[in-house]
């Protein structure tokens, strides 16, 4: 299940964040942002990436650590860039299920729709954070599927 | 189903001003029906009926179909009517801004108003009357769908098409929500999320707005009867009422009436598909309620525009003026206009003015060449001549030896200048010296005698003259200052008004000062005069002795 969900924009600001609150969420706030040097040296190496679903989903970003508190996670980042490079990066716990590549795929694809759904609302300026409750019901889903 | 709505309109009729109602046509009566329909069709309860209260009292008096369950109805629906205006009222301040589209509602909402608030409350308690739709403050009345379609036609004339974000945008924005609310209603209201808005679509976010204007909480999700798909579905109904039909036409021109019976006889044919699956037949219905529309549209256009046109003047947010097409863009022009026309206050002409009497002759000449260089030309010389002021001073000196004795008030004027006491006591003495100041300043070069002493306005003048004569002046200064201050002490003593002799003298300074100054420029220009008389008589000399020499000369060329 996702521990945290990001998203961020282009200029590498969030846009929405949001993690479990029983953890400390700085800590999330903080590997989310070590994730983005990953994410943007992978879409650097895409060099003219192709429109191509595959290639929006850039997969684990970090090795897979353990975080070392109870409940002990194994935390993954998983990043996923859209085409207008905007990024979305999930920190998930797979210390319960493992989840596999195409369940974090499928959990993108939602996102990605979501986002798109918030695009579509001529009330939301590109850059504002994100208060849709569509996008909040949706990241809630995700995050408690497990749970 | 009709009966029920017929009693209760009959019913309705009397909580709510007949003559308003009938203005006000499809109002109720045809919500009222329409719910029917819709009960049964999806229900087939016969239970009163749900009065949503939004649910506009029903206004037809023409329908009469007594039913047993109209008192329950009658009391509902008078409570739901007077509910009903409440919504629409709050919507009237979005709606009147915008020019209802039928006159009558500027009437109806003050009565629409209470009714609706009382409807409101009551409509929370037949909610174990209708178990079918809870959610009575999102359904949407006839009246209101109507204003709604009148609404979307205004931003998007075809009603089967969308209308953008953008445009749907700038119109909510009208209804001065907060924006976080207005995103949410969006949100809820445009269920394919496609950042454009259908007929129903739109209807549902309007109602969204107009139950959030009266405070509403919005809800988590779209309720049922704001779906689009039971939008759509009860698209049809309205067209129903024949009744409600003529009350609408009577509304509308006459003319329309015919319209009117056509649209019924397809809003028949509409019903009479309902019962194929609603999605399906959406779209034909769409079709025939396009006819319908269009109808309608061609005559509502022609009331909508003069509603509109109405709408940008009291309109609160400069985006209407900008969203709005049609009517309401020409008002929005028209007053862009006019704040442009404002915006833009005349620029006075550049003026030719800020020149000084010599600056000013010297752009005259290369500005007009014509008669002024005549007058200005004089000046032009007086700038280089003012350079040999030496000189002039010299010739000057002259004057001044002849005007010492009228200059000698310099000396006398300093001292008076610098003590006000001397000058509060001289107050006498400077005024008689004034006047026979004016008097000389024509005649300074002429020298009037200079027993006189205060001559203020020469002083500056000659001041470097009198540098150069104080040693010659002091003699006779020094005898005149003392005997003027005496003069001045003896009639101070008698004289106690201080402050205005101080006013007084200081005018009389200003005015000594004043004269010193037209006396040193007409010393100045008198040089001048003289000087150029002098050039002149030697030009003239030279060109004699030439002209001698060329005629002596002549005689021995042509021989």
């Amino acid at each position: 299940m996702a521990v945290c969900v990001a998203v961020i924009a282009k200029e590498n600001y969030p846009l929405y964040i949001r993690s479990i609150p029983t953890e400390n969420e700085l800590k999330f706030h903080y590997m989310v942002h070590t994730s983005l040097d990953v994410v943007d040296e992978k879409i650097s190496a895409m060099g003219k990436a192709l429109v191509d679903q595959r290639e929006l989903y850039l997969g684990l970003l970090y090795p897979t650590e353990d975080y070392k508190v109870y409940p002990s996670y194994q935390l993954c980042r998983y990043g996923y860039v859209t085409n207008s490079k905007v990024k979305f990066v999930m920190v998930v716990d797979s210390s319960n299920t493992a989840l596999r590549d195409n369940e974090i795929r499928s959990m993108f694809r939602k996102l990605h729709n979501s986002y798109t759904d918030v695009m579509c609302n001529p009330f939301y300026n590109p850059g504002d954070r994100i208060h849709s409750r569509a996008f909040d019901s949706m990241v809630t889903s995700m995050m408690i599927q497990v749970c | 189903m009709m009966s029920k709505t017929d009693a209760e309109i009959r019913f309705g009729n009397p909580a709510e001003l007949h003559g308003t109602k009938v203005q006000i046509p499809y109002l109720i009566t045809e919500k009222n029906t329409f719910k029917r329909m819709d009960d049964e069709d999806k229900q087939q309860e016969t239970q009163s009926p749900t009065m949503s209260p939004l649910a506009s009292p029903p206004s037809s008096p023409p329908h009469y179909q007594r039913v047993p369950l109209s008192h329950g109805y009658s009391k509902l629906r008078s409570s739901t009517e007077q509910m009903h205006p409440a919504p629409y009222e709050a919507r009237q301040p979005l709606v009147q801004p915008e020019g209802p589209s039928s006159g009558a509602p500027g009437a109806k909402p003050p009565r629409h108003k209470a009714s609706l608030i009382r409807s409101f409350s009551v409509e929370r308690e037949p909610h174990d009357n209708s178990s079918n739709y809870p959610d009575e403050p999102w359904r949407i009345t006839e009246e209101q769908r109507e204003y709604y379609v009148n609404q979307f036609r205004s931003l998007q004339p075809d009603p089967s098409s969308f209308i953008s974000g953008s445009v749907a945008k700038n119109f909510f924005t009208k209804s001065k929500l907060s924006i976080p609310e207005l995103s949410y209603i969006w949100e809820l209201s445009d269920a394919d999320c496609d950042g454009a808005l259908t007929l129903p679509e739109f209807c549902a976010a309007f109602h969204l707005i107009v139950a959030r204007k009266n405070g509403y909480p919005l809800p988590e999700g779209l309720p049922p009867t704001l779906q689009p798909e039971y939008l759509q579905a009860a698209f049809p109904k309205p067209k129903r009422e024949c009744t409600l039909f003529d009350s609408y036409s009577e509304s509308m021109p006459a003319n329309q009436q015919p319209r009117d019976l056509n649209r019924m006889e397809l809003s028949i044919k509409d019903t009479a598909d309902f019962p194929v699956p609603t999605q399906d037949v959406t779209s034909d219905d769409k079709q025939e309620q396009n006819k319908t529309r269009l109808a309608l549209k061609s005559t509502a256009d022609e009331a909508l525009p003069k509603d509109m046109s109405e709408d940008p003047a009291t309109s609160k947010d400069s985006n209407s003026l900008k969203a709005r097409p049609r009517s309401r863009s020409y008002s929005s022009t028209s007053i862009e206009e006019a704040m442009k026309r404002g915006e833009d206050p005349p620029t006075p002409p550049p003026r030719p003015q800020k020149t000084h009497s010599r600056a000013s002759s010297l752009d005259l000449n290369k500005v007009f060449q014509p008669s002024v260089p005549a007058t200005k030309s004089g000046l032009l010389p007086p700038p280089p001549a003012l350079p040999p002021r030496p000189c002039p001073s010299q010739i000057s000196h002259h004057n001044v030896n002849s005007e010492r004795s009228a200059h000698p008030k310099p000396p006398t004027q300093l001292p008076n200048y610098g003590d006000f006491r001397l000058q509060k006591q001289s107050e006498q003495v400077s005024e008689a010296e004034i006047h026979p100041q004016l008097n000389r300043a024509p005649s300074q070069v002429a020298e009037s005698s200079p027993t006189k002493k205060d001559i203020p306005h020469s002083q500056p003048p000659s001041k470097p003259i009198r540098r150069k004569f104080r040693p010659e002046n002091s003699a006779t200064e020094s005898q005149e200052p003392p005997s003027t201050v005496g003069g001045p002490v003896s009639a101070a003593s008698g004289k106690p008004h201080a402050a205005v002799q101080k006013q007084s003298s200081k005018q009389k300074k200003a005015i000594q000062t004043a004269i010193r100054k037209n006396k040193e420029a007409n010393a100045v220009l008198a040089r001048l005069n003289s000087e150029l008389q002098q050039q002149l008589k030697e030009v003239h000399q030279e060109r004699i002795a030439l002209e001698n020499q060329l005629e002596q000369l002549r005689p021995v060329t042509v021989l």
